[in-house]
């Protein structure tokens, strides 16, 4: 148990202050890009599937087998289901041969696109979902095809509701990047985990959470902001 | 022209079977616009969507223009469908383009050059009244503003038949006239086929040439609004045509009851149950009363009560007859 006196010895000041000179730019970035691109990894695989989620289930503008779907569906639910912490080391096999080495801060993209990628294509289905019905009815009376439905109906009609659940993506791959840390993933969570854990400098700890919750604000922030902005359904 | 013919539709759950249309045939000649009324749940929307094949029948055939749309494959169907457009009672529009970019749509679907499709969309909406209204959004619209979007869109590929589902169900009466107005101007420049589904008599008065009065599925009567409105056969006709004249019919006392039906009589001028009075001598009681005027002529039906003896009734029954009204006891 540490004392917060402790913490804030004129000692450990001047020595995070120097960690934090020194190593967080650098771990702030290692985690900016990761996320980033995880993210947009997480998108390319999640968005098509998604789309799949809801044009291929019964009643959808393009159904597919029932089995099909169902086969999808477990897949999903079972990749949603599996601890972040265990996922990581079960896909060692995977992460060693996309990026040749299970350690580091460029293969722990792997294990995180694969864990997030499942829970954008639920997000993506669940806001694709909320397309009315009725205004595809509609497209489909005018004769549009389902790629086209896809493209020029249902996403462009939910893009404020899929900006929106794609920052919740966004800051939850963000969280999952600091656990990453744990098996040598580089960023503000490994900062967090090799000072503060294994070294007791809980004053490192405590600054690289506080960027890590700024980095969660400002993503959130800027998402609410575009998804408020080009959504055409306000009356001014 | 359009032909359906033995079209049914059944709709199969786990838990039941519901016969949505059984045995409809029905033909639109080209450019007449055209009523299917009935109430809810008659079957209406179900068969306005099988002319499009939105719901593919369970059997029998629809024929546009002399395609048979049954045969079609999804593509040549979606090509078909550029031609026989539709508008709806929620309107539909994208909420996230701005009118201009609606009406652009059906459009860009058929593969039109953007520009084309832009100096077409500016057309349409100087067509349906709202020029400067290219840029607004759809939520920025009132309901009546937004149907005209709709109808703009609906024009745009140029089609042959629109089919209207319920197309003023959710405006007010104000407006459902304009609509209705626009509908038939539309009609008459450009010869489009209409088909107009609703619940509302007064829509198919007010528009229609032919109608029919669908009931559980099923064509209840078929015919010229006219004749239609003058002399209802069918008991769901009798009810849409009169919604309460049943019950008043009881409230009199010992007189006697006539039922005096307009059939586009030019009697709105002269007042008909006045001159009875001045010329005959009776004095009527007037105990319901539902007319219309439909392009200047009279429609609807009236019931009044009169002295109950023989002689009056029988003078009553030649004067209406030469005033060339239908009248009968009840």
């Amino acid at each position: 148990m540490y004392i917060i006196a402790d913490i804030f010895s004129s000692e450990a000041v001047s020595e995070a202050l120097d960690i934090l000179k020194n190593d967080i730019p650098k771990a702030a970035w290692e985690t900016f890009y990761v996320t980033a691109l995880a993210s947009l990894f997480s998108l390319i695989l999640g968005l098509p599937l998604g789309v799949l989620l809801v044009t291929g289930s019964k009643g959808g503008i393009r159904p597919l087998p029932a089995p099909i779907m169902r086969i999808l569906d477990v897949i999903i639910n079972i990749l949603r289901s599996i601890p972040f912490l265990i996922l990581m080391i079960m896909v060692f096999p995977l992460t060693r041969l996309i990026a040749g080495s299970v350690v580091g801060t460029v293969p722990s993209i792997v294990p995180l696109v694969i864990a997030a990628f499942p829970f954008v294509a639920r997000l993506v289905e669940s806001s694709l979902r909320e397309v009315d019905p009725e205004i595809i009815e509609t497209a489909q009376s005018m004769g549009a095809s389902p790629w086209k439905i896809v493209t020029r109906v249902m996403i462009p009609e939910c893009m404020p509701s899929l900006i929106s659940n794609f920052t919740i993506a966004v800051t939850t791959i963000l969280s999952y990047t600091a656990m990453s840390g744990i098996i040598g993933g580089g960023g503000l969570g490994k900062i967090a985990i090799n000072y503060g854990y294994y070294r007791y400098k809980h004053l490192v700890m405590i600054f690289a959470v506080i960027i890590l919750v700024l980095m969660v604000q400002i993503i959130q922030t800027a998402g609410t902001f575009a998804a408020k902005k080009i959504d055409k359904r306000t009356r001014h | 022209m359009i032909e359906i013919k033995n079209l049914s539709k059944t709709f199969v759950t786990p838990d039941n079977t519901v016969e949505a249309l059984k045995n409809i045939n029905l033909s639109v000649n080209d450019g007449e616009i055209y009523g299917i009324i009935g109430m809810s749940g008659a079957g209406k929307s179900t068969l306005v969507r099988c002319i499009n094949m939105l719901e593919k029948p369970t059997s029998g055939t629809v024929i546009v223009n002399g395609v048979d749309l049954g045969s079609l494959s999804d593509r040549e169907l979606r090509k078909e469908r550029s031609k026989i457009t539709m508008i709806f009672q929620g309107f539909n529009l994208l909420m996230q383009r701005n009118c201009l970019k609606n009406i652009c749509f059906p459009l860009e679907i058929a593969g039109v050059k953007k520009a084309e499709a832009k100096k077409r969309a500016e057309e349409l909406l100087e067509i349906v009244g709202l020029p400067d209204k290219a840029k607004n959004y759809p939520a920025q619209l009132s309901g009546g503003q937004q149907q005209r979007i709709a109808i703009a869109r609906a024009l745009a590929t140029e089609p042959k038949v629109l089919l209207c589902d319920e197309a003023t169900s959710a405006l007010d009466p104000n407006t459902t006239a304009q609509i209705l107005d626009l509908i038939r101007d539309i009609n008459k420049r450009l010869g489009i086929t209409v088909i107009v589904i609703t619940h509302q008599m007064s829509v198919v008065e007010s528009i229609c040439e032919r109608v029919a009065i669908m009931d559980n599925g099923e064509v209840a009567e078929e015919g010229k609004v006219s004749e239609i409105f003058s002399h209802p056969k069918s008991l769901v006709a009798k009810r849409l045509v009169f919604p309460d004249s049943a019950e008043t019919a009881e409230l009199a006392g010992d007189e006697k009851l006539i039922r005096i039906i307009f059939n586009g009589h030019n009697s709105s001028a002269r007042p008909l149950i006045a001159e009875m009075a001045l010329k005959e001598g009776i004095t009527a009681n007037i105990c319901y009363a539902s007319t219309k005027t439909i392009s200047g002529d009279l429609y609807g039906n009236m019931i009044i009560g009169i002295p109950n003896d023989e002689e009056t009734v029988k003078r009553a029954m030649a004067f209406l007859k030469e005033e060339n009204v239908t009248a009968e006891e009840v």
